[in-house]
């Protein structure tokens, strides 16, 4: 009677373990980094965004090429040079219930023009956002931008009404003495909703299933939607521990992987590694403004402002070894600063100058330093993919035409705070492109500094040349072919002038549990709506 | 005994002050909040204006002074990375920390002793060399590649324990523990070994040189001339004689434990506090490090003085010399 019983409940533990059903399909995602916020218009940073967007909607949104499609605005059009139109989606709920409508959309906007908020860049030539109708909304822009529905794919949607029930009709303040709100929680109305929060420990997302995304037709053919249910999401900065929680099977999908555990990843049977490129340039830039270099034994001049020495440089890279040897082949060798897919790109401007030591040598000679000379290439140690092993490469290879080049790596929080302070001759920087146009590129890392928002804010080596200049207003304001045009001459004087020495395009490897199926993007977002888990 | 407690609570005073100055004066190398805090786009308005908000114009005097005047007040603002008060973070972290922590010194006191103990007593026996070999392994190893390699074994090969976290959580009003879950005690083994392995060799080596100092000494062959039993000698006279400096440096190291549990709970995601300050160092989120620090000053101040209080009670000697109005 007894073991008649053990049996029956073994079977039906065997029956529970052997059909976990269709609702269940949960997925355990883990990263070095948490989330610090809930709020979506607080922290423009990947490890922010990662989780929002599967939360909150945006009026325009990406397909896994990172191609526009509608998002909660069913249509857009520029209607005025200064003024574009959105129709929204009806019938849309947040997850608390509340029905979205324009208000709501007038409401973010506007939440993401303040000060306090970090993503002024996307709302940057909006003057205003005007309701027209329940589901009709006039964004005013100071001048014609060209490029807004681009950004708009980054402005999330939030509830007005649930922001002022909440009294986070704002951003969190600096100034502020208490916890906002939205810091811990989120109301969106995306294909997942917030279930719980502990920041640094665990983060759990469930499904909505009324979600209007999940209709087979709101997606595109390639990626219809997925069947994930639930994602826990659990941050563990530690690399060796995120790669043995991703093999002991704690954790079924791993967004940064380390390099170095790839291989051992890749022969690890239940493992699979996906590998894209990311919207993410690593290059050299410098000091080219300066009378003298700060960090130089040359005294009485600044060898970078000579064209020559910049080329010399450049040519004295070895950029194959470097993807053989210190990226493992990770990496795509590109002649410009950004990739692409990002709007404005160029194949015809996409070329390096060869690798060649001696032209190198001769450019040096040239312009009068035959025995080269010395200088600090500063270096972030934890912030790019293999950082300041590439900055070790590097320097051997100036050494050997004769620039004698020290390291100094340091992590990415005094590494930034130096070169923000315009403090260092010659750095690595990466960039990555939000908006995919490359407004932004040329923008924040060649124009000239003129305290207007994002001119040349990033352009630490004083970099300036006026047609440049023009050609980055230019690219504000038009439209069409004529930006294309103004695009394609600044990529042009880019490679003519050397105002950075391009290396690659970085590449993200992610790495999932074999039953596991996901889309890559190359802005390193995980878009869980498409995930399949089989 | 009273006048000893203000005694000591007066000199501890320039020591948390001497703390707070000095991790006050580090900030400035750790990096630029600043820049962390905007992103990658701002103007130079939003960045002045943010360094205001901030009190980060100020001189540096004015900066501590504004900070100690709020630290007395149990002020310690918000957490720049977090946007939370910085007293709720530590106060949400504190438990991971302290259960860790207690249960790695527990585990240090519970298998350390007696381990030293025997190999006190029989010094060469085949077991007591294989206890001094294996304790070599807890000195020299570094915590962090001890923690890999448990992972490694348990985690990854054997499936056994969690490699990461701290399991399923109670919460007991604000204290959550992870004592009462299966799984938040399956997540405790690897960390607490980690953590405790050290301490527990540290702790070995103590007690058998002391043993074996002690066991040398003449009242212990008066007690064996008397002719008592081994069992009263060793543990009756001996061992009690050797606890002095064995509560002495469990007290620090528990303090230590304490403290220099960062390693450990980095490399087990173990959500306390020790991984707390090292997120926060790498966002230069000041109010969280100054807080911090102070915090653990605090705390070893206090262990201090409870091994003085402790040594009072254990040492006879000190008790006399306090009567007699000092040495």
């Amino acid at each position: 009677m007894r073991r008649l019983g053990l049996a029956a409940a073994a079977a039906l533990l065997a029956l529970g373990l052997a059909s976990p059903g269709a609702e269940a399909r949960t997925v355990r995602w883990a990263t070095s980094g948490d989330p610090n916020t809930m709020d979506p218009h607080s922290q423009n940073v990947g490890t922010v965004t990662m989780v929002l967007q599967q939360i909150y909607d945006y009026l325009i949104a990406r397909n896994a090429d990172l191609s526009l499609r509608p998002g909660l605005a069913l249509s857009w059009e520029q209607v005025e040079p200064t003024r574009w139109r959105f129709t929204l989606r009806q019938g849309v709920t947040f997850h608390e219930g509340q029905a979205f409508n324009a208000d709501d959309v007038v409401f973010s906007i506007t939440r993401a023009q303040q000060p306090t908020s970090n993503y002024g860049i996307y709302v940057d030539t909006v003057d205003r956002a005007v309701k027209v109708d329940e589901f009709t909304v006039d964004v005013i822009t100071k001048v014609p931008d060209p490029i807004l529905p681009n950004k708009f794919a980054s402005v999330a949607m939030m509830s007005k009404g649930w922001a002022e029930a909440h009294n986070a009709t704002r951003p969190q303040n600096t100034r502020q003495r208490e916890e906002m709100f939205t810091v811990r929680n989120a109301n969106g109305t995306g294909a997942f909703r917030l279930v719980s929060r502990e920041p640094d420990v665990r983060t759990v997302l469930r499904r909505n299933d009324a979600w209007w995304g999940w209709a087979p037709e709101n997606n595109p053919p390639a990626t219809p939607p997925g069947n994930v249910t639930e994602i826990v999401f659990r941050p563990i900065s530690s690399d060796a521990t995120r790669v043995a929680a991703l093999l002991s099977g704690e954790i079924d999908f791993v967004l940064d992987p380390p390099l170095q555990d790839l291989n051992r990843l890749r022969q690890a049977g239940s493992i699979r590694v996906l590998e894209g490129p990311e919207v993410r340039t690593i290059f050299i830039a410098m000091d080219v403004k300066r009378d003298q270099l700060l960090y130089s034994d040359v005294r009485d001049r600044n060898p970078l402002k000579d064209l020559r020495v910049r080329q010399a440089l450049y040519h004295a890279i070895d950029i194959q070894a470097i993807n053989r040897t210190t990226m493992r082949g990770q990496s795509i060798v590109t002649g410009t600063f950004f990739p692409p897919q990002v709007n404005g790109y160029s194949q015809a401007e996409d070329v390096r100058l060869p690798y060649d030591q001696a032209r190198a040598r001769a450019l040096l000679a040239e312009a009068g330093y035959p025995n080269g000379f010395g200088i600090t290439l500063d270096c972030p140690n934890n912030r790019y993919i293999n950082d300041e092993q590439i900055c070790q490469a590097i320097a051997a290879m100036w050494t050997r035409i004769g620039v004698r080049t020290s390291v100094k790596a340091q992590p990415l929080g005094p590494f930034f705070a130096q070169i923000q302070r315009d403090d260092t001759s010659i750095y690595l920087l990466g960039w990555g492109v939000p908006t995919l146009d490359a407004l932004y590129s040329f923008q924040s890392l060649l124009a000239t500094r003129n305290g207007a928002q994002g001119d040349g804010i990033w352009n630490y080596g004083g970099y300036s040349n006026p047609r440049m200049d023009e050609l980055v207003q230019r690219m504000k304001t038009q439209s069409g072919e004529a930006r294309m045009q103004a695009i394609h001459e600044a990529l042009r004087i880019y490679r003519e002038d050397v105002p950075h020495i391009p290396l690659h395009h970085q590449m993200i490897p992610w790495a999932m549990r074999s039953n596991i199926t996901i889309p890559h993007a190359a802005n390193n977002q995980p878009y869980f709506r498409w995930m399949v888990v089989n | 005994m009273f006048a000893f407690i203000i005694s000591r609570v007066l000199q501890a005073l320039p020591v948390m002050l001497t703390v707070a100055l000095i991790s006050f004066a580090m900030f400035a190398y750790v990096g630029d909040p600043v820049a962390i805090m905007l992103g990658q786009d701002y103007t130079q308005a939003q960045r002045d204006a943010l360094i205001q908000d901030l009190g980060l114009d100020q001189p540096f005097f004015v900066q501590f002074g504004t900070f100690l005047w709020n630290a007395l007040h149990g002020e310690f603002g918000m957490s720049y990375r977090l946007s939370r008060p910085v007293l709720d973070l530590i106060a949400e972290r504190a438990p991971a920390t302290l259960e860790l922590a207690l249960t790695a010194a527990f585990l240090a006191l519970l298998v350390g002793v007696p381990m030293g103990i025997y190999t006190g007593l029989y010094r060469n026996s085949w077991l007591s060399r294989f206890f001094l070999t294996f304790s070599l392994i807890g000195v020299s190893l570094p915590t962090f590649l001890i923690g890999i390699l448990l992972i490694l074994c348990f985690s990854v090969w054997l499936g056994w324990l969690p490699s990461f976290g701290r399991g399923d959580t109670v919460q007991l009003g604000w204290w959550s523990t992870g004592f009462l879950t299966v799984s938040g005690l399956k997540a405790l083994i690897l960390p607490s070994i980690t953590l405790g392995l050290f301490q527990m060799t540290l702790i070995m080596r103590l007690v058998r040189a002391e043993m074996l100092e002690v066991l040398r000494t003449d009242y212990i062959k008066f007690a064996r001339a008397r002719g008592l039993s081994n069992r009263a000698i060793n543990f009756g006279h001996a061992l009690k004689n050797t606890l002095v400096p064995v509560i002495t440096i469990t007290g620090l190291q528990l303090g230590a434990i304490i403290a220099f549990a960062i390693v450990t709970e980095t490399v087990f995601q173990w959500p306390g506090m020790g991984l707390l300050f090292i997120q926060s160092v790498g966002a230069a989120d000041i109010p969280v490090m100054a807080a911090y620090l102070i915090l653990i000053a605090a705390l070893f101040v206090t262990i201090n003085l409870i091994v003085d209080l402790l040594y009072f009670a254990v040492d006879p000697r000190l008790r006399v010399g306090g009567a007699k109005g000092g040495h």
